[in-house]
């Protein structure tokens, strides 16, 4: 009788798990066919753009200047040399703002004050503040009076920089909590100020990482397209912006927007062959920064 | 005493206050970065002066009513046929958002379930860094995959489309927003404590049921918190929509019409040749304030939602 009772209960778990395996077999499945589907949209991307724009690179096209008649001798030269001077100008901006906030918000601010949190949530929900509304405060302060730069390089590259600026905040913060308090200890025993400690022993300390959240941020500025136009930048340029302060200026992801809007194929085309250049351009930044993660971050 | 509350909280200002007074000059720098950190509050002044100013010179020549309950949006035709009805574009920008989220939503948690339950550690370090590249991608480069490839692809299916609609824009959109919510569910479920989990299979509980009834319930604060990112940022997106959605003359409801919502209205209106102080140019500043607040709203209940689920585990 008892060895019945033991055969009965075996098989009712042995139904049971098996009931449960096959569930979880399933649910598995779904749940790693969501992931698939992610993956699945990557690579139709990335397919679609090379089969659309694969055959139109050339050195012709990253020299020439775009045309708005014939695609065959339309180039983006102009997008590039833009796309470059903004991301330089950009740089030049957002490394002294960004790193100057995150070392006032680790090392200096006293968090019972007031002001110090309200910088805190700020930077916050500034992170989260749609691009278009950054081109809107760029027309309205950076375009127009008060600054009154027009719409020039310098304007967009500020806009761009108050854009991600709390990207490099956010990540320079964590690589200057990342150096251990005994280094600062260690320097100020030795009689250095504070200041010293920072400059001397903490930035040196920080700088992979400050470094990688700069890339960061640049390779999400490189890819915006809405503050532009916001701004009135051009997107179509037939010539280099001479000069930061009064020439008009395009930007690669402006000309995209200009060819891929076209209702010319031939134009939509030279708008993939733009987009593969500027995810080059994106993945050599990203290459950067995990190289630099990897070969100079300090393992306290 | 003092010695007692030497954590590393205490022991550095301890040291640093007597030391930085020393030597001249160590306070001008502390006001110079002080100076620095400020241009972030004055980001947000700036933003909000500029939504407003120009809002209330709008408000002066559109009547607010006509502007916030009026369901026809045309600034930008003459005459009769002019008509500043907002509900229209917030009507735009809730439906497009809202396929983005029927397409967001079950991959992103999926996805995020997955990397948090099931994959191996292994499985992890490639996967996230790849979902990571997904939401680098820009958003320019969406708007042609939705244009290109998607909405031919929904043709093919079977959809009656134009070149510009709202289900094709709507699920690039999806697609954008994705990693954004795999990535914040995933950090709200793997904060959960194994303890919970060894619990739940203690008492017998299958994978599936720890899964869905245990550790899901327990991150649910972060989940939202993950959603209400997702969806921020779409109600937020300017270019996919700008790109691929079009314009539509009407409140629709059908996905397969073109569509265009707030950011991509203010960016293409601000592409076009009218007057800086015209009534049509100041448009951009109204949908601005309106969708500024709308996001504002939506970043600090997303705040608030992380904040609880930090606390209560850590």
């Amino acid at each position: 009788m008892s060895v019945a009772e033991t055969t009965i209960t075996r098989r009712v778990v042995e139904r049971a798990s098996r009931g449960e395996k096959t569930k979880d077999l399933l649910f598995r499945s779904v749940l790693l066919l969501c992931i698939g589907i992610a993956f699945l949209s990557l690579g139709a991307l990335v397919f679609d753009v090379i089969r659309d724009g694969g055959s139109k690179l050339s050195l012709e096209f990253l020299t020439d200047f775009p045309s708005r008649v014939s695609p065959e001798r339309s180039g983006i030269q102009s997008a590039i040399v833009g796309t470059l001077l903004l991301m330089a100008l950009c740089a030049a901006f957002i490394v002294p703002v960004g790193v100057a906030t995150a070392v006032y918000l680790e090392e200096y601010a006293d968090r019972d004050r007031w002001w110090n949190r309200l910088i805190e949530v700020n930077i916050q929900n500034l992170a989260a503040v749609p691009s278009v509304v950054y081109g809107i405060l760029g027309l309205a302060f950076i375009v127009r009076d008060p600054l009154a730069l027009g719409r020039v390089l310098l304007a967009g590259a500020l806009t761009l920089g108050l854009l991600v600026l709390p990207v490099v905040i956010i990540v320079a913060r964590e690589a200057i909590r990342a150096v251990p308090p005994s280094i600062r200890e260690g320097s100020m025993a030795l009689g250095a100020t504070q200041w010293q400690t920072i400059w001397k022993q903490v930035l040196p300390g920080a700088l992979p990482g400050i470094a990688t959240g700069v890339i960061l941020a640049l390779s999400r500025a490189i890819g915006e397209t809405a503050p532009l136009l916001v701004i009135g930048a051009a997107t179509f340029a037939r010539f280099n912006p001479g000069d930061l302060t009064s020439d008009a200026f395009t930007a690669l992801p402006l000309t995209i927007f200009r060819f891929i809007s076209d209702s010319n194929t031939e134009f939509q085309s030279l708008g993939a062959a733009a987009i593969l250049v500027l995810l080059a351009l994106l993945v050599v930044m990203n290459t950067g920064a995990v190289f630099l993660r990897n070969r100079y971050e300090q393992k306290w | 005493m003092e010695a007692t509350s030497s954590s590393v909280a205490g022991v550095r200002p301890s040291l640093t206050k007597e030391r930085t007074s020393r030597r001249s000059g160590e306070q001008a720098i502390k006001g110079l970065l002080l100076f620095a950190a400020l241009l972030s509050v004055l980001t947000t002044t700036g933003i909000v002066i500029a939504l407003a100013r120009e809002t209330i010179d709008f408000f002066r020549e559109v009547p607010i009513a006509d502007y916030l309950f009026g369901t026809k949006w045309t600034p930008l035709a003459g005459g009769d046929q002019q008509s500043f009805g907002v509900l229209e574009l917030v009507h735009n920008t809730l439906y497009l958002t809202g396929l983005g989220l029927l397409v967001a939503v079950p991959l992103g948690l999926g996805s995020a379930l997955y990397l948090a339950e099931y994959a191996s550690p292994r499985f992890r370090r490639i996967v996230k860094p790849i979902l990571e590249v997904l939401a680098g991608v820009p958003t320019i480069v969406f708007g042609y995959f939705a244009l290109s490839f998607v909405t031919p692809l929904l043709k093919d299916i079977g959809f009656d489309l134009g070149t510009f609609n709202a289900l094709g824009a709507g699920i690039v959109l999806g697609i954008l927003v994705l990693p954004t919510i795999a990535t914040v569910a995933d950090d709200a479920l793997t904060s959960v404590p194994g303890s919970l989990r060894e619990g739940a299979f203690g008492l017998g509980a299958s994978k599936v049921q720890v899964s869905l009834r245990v550790i899901f319930p327990a991150a649910l604060s972060g989940v939202v918190a993950a959603l209400v990112l997702g969806a921020s940022r779409a109600i937020g997106e300017t270019v996919i929509i700008l790109v691929a959605g079009g314009q539509a003359p009407e409140i629709t409801w059908d996905p397969t019409e073109a569509m265009q919502s707030m950011a991509p209205f203010i960016a293409a209106t601000s592409q076009s040749d009218i007057p800086a102080q015209s009534v049509e140019a100041l448009t951009i500043f109204a949908v601005g304030a309106t969708l500024f607040l709308m996001t504002l709203v939506l970043n600090l209940v997303a705040i608030r939602f992380v904040r609880r689920y930090r606390q209560v585990y850590e």
